[in-house]
């Protein structure tokens, strides 16, 4: 099959691959780009483990085709952390205890970060909305909400 | 037709462990040349945190910090044997075996010390800090980083050490069948509240409250997070789980994990979790089999709080609206 070229930017870098038509952006940018914190859980839309950041949307990155991806601007969970220091986000989680195995935790923080940047006091209902469509197996949810409102009070304080 | 509330009580005793033909694990443990020490088990971390909790049991009996420890349990092949993670015996089996092989290695380790310092053995003591030192004279010390080293390079001494813990097999006895099929109970009880709604059969959970008998919780942030994700799978087994839902015709299952049904964000219930510590006698440092223990209690809670609810016994799980609405059917043709 025929490779196509596509650029994007991925956590503030520019990348520049051949890929074949169809690839998924959730394979490109684990197999191609060797970001794995994407992770593939049910490769048909419904676990929310391949969440990403594609132009301060979030998407289900095994549904994206990564040919569709031109020019996009990418984030992923690998891409939070700034220079060695965790996002708040990742913080709260790890204190929270809010991973077990941790297959569900990148989704759930980009999905955790895209209503922050809209939502930055959101309430608990909020939380549970935003987080609605990430499947967890391990945790029963209690603490993963309650890592994400306490991230949103460490931002916010931060902020102030 | 109504909104029924109820609530339900259920108490459990939970063995830790099982005993089809004895239940052993071993360990091994043995220092590097700078003084970090290897725990080598086939026992598997499922998430469940075994790692940590191995490396903080090996620590307190050698005397060193717990991130001077490393644990393997790469590969049952080759590491001593373990019956398995499973039966919530990962902590109790696994933990007793990497006490006796560090108390092992710890010994070999002061017996070296004791040779560089010119002093017995018997005298010395670890600081918990990575230093052995003489009792009552603490500026007379050596630092496991040295003593590993003199081991390895001078005095020819490997630093390790061997464990076993063995729960034999248990024969029935002939006239009665008496036996002990399992040790280290743990406890629990949960009362829940549920709200039934008689026409749709729909079960909501309003509230959980469980208290778990743990024994000692070896890292109490991570026997809290078991009890929490528990108490909610418990709630999915009472509720939600099931491959075959008309057992055993196989139709209308689940194809994959997509459609196997688990309380998702939304359906929560407010949950408290009370934890009481009993040490047990013979468990790491006290510790029993907090694992699957703390999915239980719920199942037999809810199923009481619908009877409470609504009237009618459901004994097969989970408790669906259909088969709610097929006993209050039944109930009303008397």
């Amino acid at each position: 099959m025929a490779k196509v070229p596509v650029q994007f930017t991925l956590n503030g870098s520019e990348k520049a691959e051949f890929i074949e038509s169809g690839t998924t952006l959730l394979n490109a940018l684990r197999d191609k780009i060797g970001d794995t914190s994407p992770k593939g859980g049910c490769h048909q839309g419904t676990c929310g483990a391949c969440s990403v950041i594609i132009d301060g949307e979030l998407k289900l990155s095994c549904l994206t085709l990564a040919e569709t991806c031109g020019g996009a601007d990418i984030k992923t969970t690998a891409g939070l952390a700034e220079g060695g220091v965790l996002h708040p986000l990742q913080r709260a989680f790890l204190d929270a205890f809010a991973t077990q195995c941790g297959f569900c935790t990148p989704g759930m923080i980009m999905a955790a970060k895209v209503l922050l940047d809209r939502t930055p006091n959101p309430s608990r209902e909020e939380v549970v909305e935003a987080l609605s469509g990430n499947i967890c197996r391990c945790t029963g949810y209690e603490p993963i909400i309650q890592a994400v409102l306490t991230a949103a009070r460490a931002s916010s304080q931060n902020a102030a | 037709m109504a909104i029924r509330r109820g609530r339900g009580v259920a108490a459990i005793n939970y063995p830790t462990g099982m005993n089809l033909g004895g239940d052993p694990t071993q360990a091994l443990v043995h220092s590097t040349p700078t003084g970090n020490f290897m725990v080598t088990l086939s026992s598997v971390d499922l998430g469940q945190g075994m790692k940590q909790i191995m490396a903080q049991i090996c620590a307190e009996t050698i005397g060193v910090p717990t991130d001077r420890v490393v644990v393997d349990t790469a590969d049952t092949d080759t590491g001593p044997h373990c019956m398995g993670t499973f039966a919530s015996r990962g902590t109790h089996r696994a933990g007793n075996a990497v006490i006796q092989a560090a108390k092992e290695a710890r010994q070999v380790m002061l017996e070296v010390a004791a040779e560089e310092l010119e002093v017995n053995a018997s005298d010395l003591e670890t600081d918990g800090q990575g230093n052995i030192q003489v009792k009552g004279a603490p500026q007379k010390s050596i630092s496991i980083f040295d003593v590993a080293l003199s081991a390895h390079f001078k005095r020819g001494r490997s630093i390790s050490g061997r464990g076993m813990f063995l729960i034999p097999r248990s024969y029935p006895e002939k006239e009665t069948g008496a036996m002990k099929p399992s040790t280290c109970y743990a406890h629990a009880c949960t009362v829940a509240e549920v709200e039934v709604d008689d026409e749709t059969g729909e079960v909501t959970v309003l509230t959980v409250k469980n208290v778990f008998e743990i024994g000692r919780a070896l890292n109490p942030k991570m026997v809290e997070q078991q009890l929490v994700g528990g108490s909610w799978m418990g709630i999915s087994h009472a509720l939600y789980e099931t491959t075959e839902p008309y057992y055993p015709n196989r139709d209308h299952g689940g194809t994959d994990f997509n459609q196997y049904l688990m309380p998702g964000l939304g359906d929560l219930a407010e949950t408290e979790t009370i934890v009481l510590e009993r040490p047990s006698a013979d468990g790491p440092f006290g510790a029993k089999g907090p694992g699957e223990m703390c999915a239980n209690p719920q199942i037999p809670a809810v199923a009481n709080a619908v009877f409470d609810a609504v009237g009618v016994r459901i004994d097969t799980l989970p408790i669906t609206p259909e088969r709610i609405l097929r006993a209050l059917k039944a109930q009303a043709a008397g």
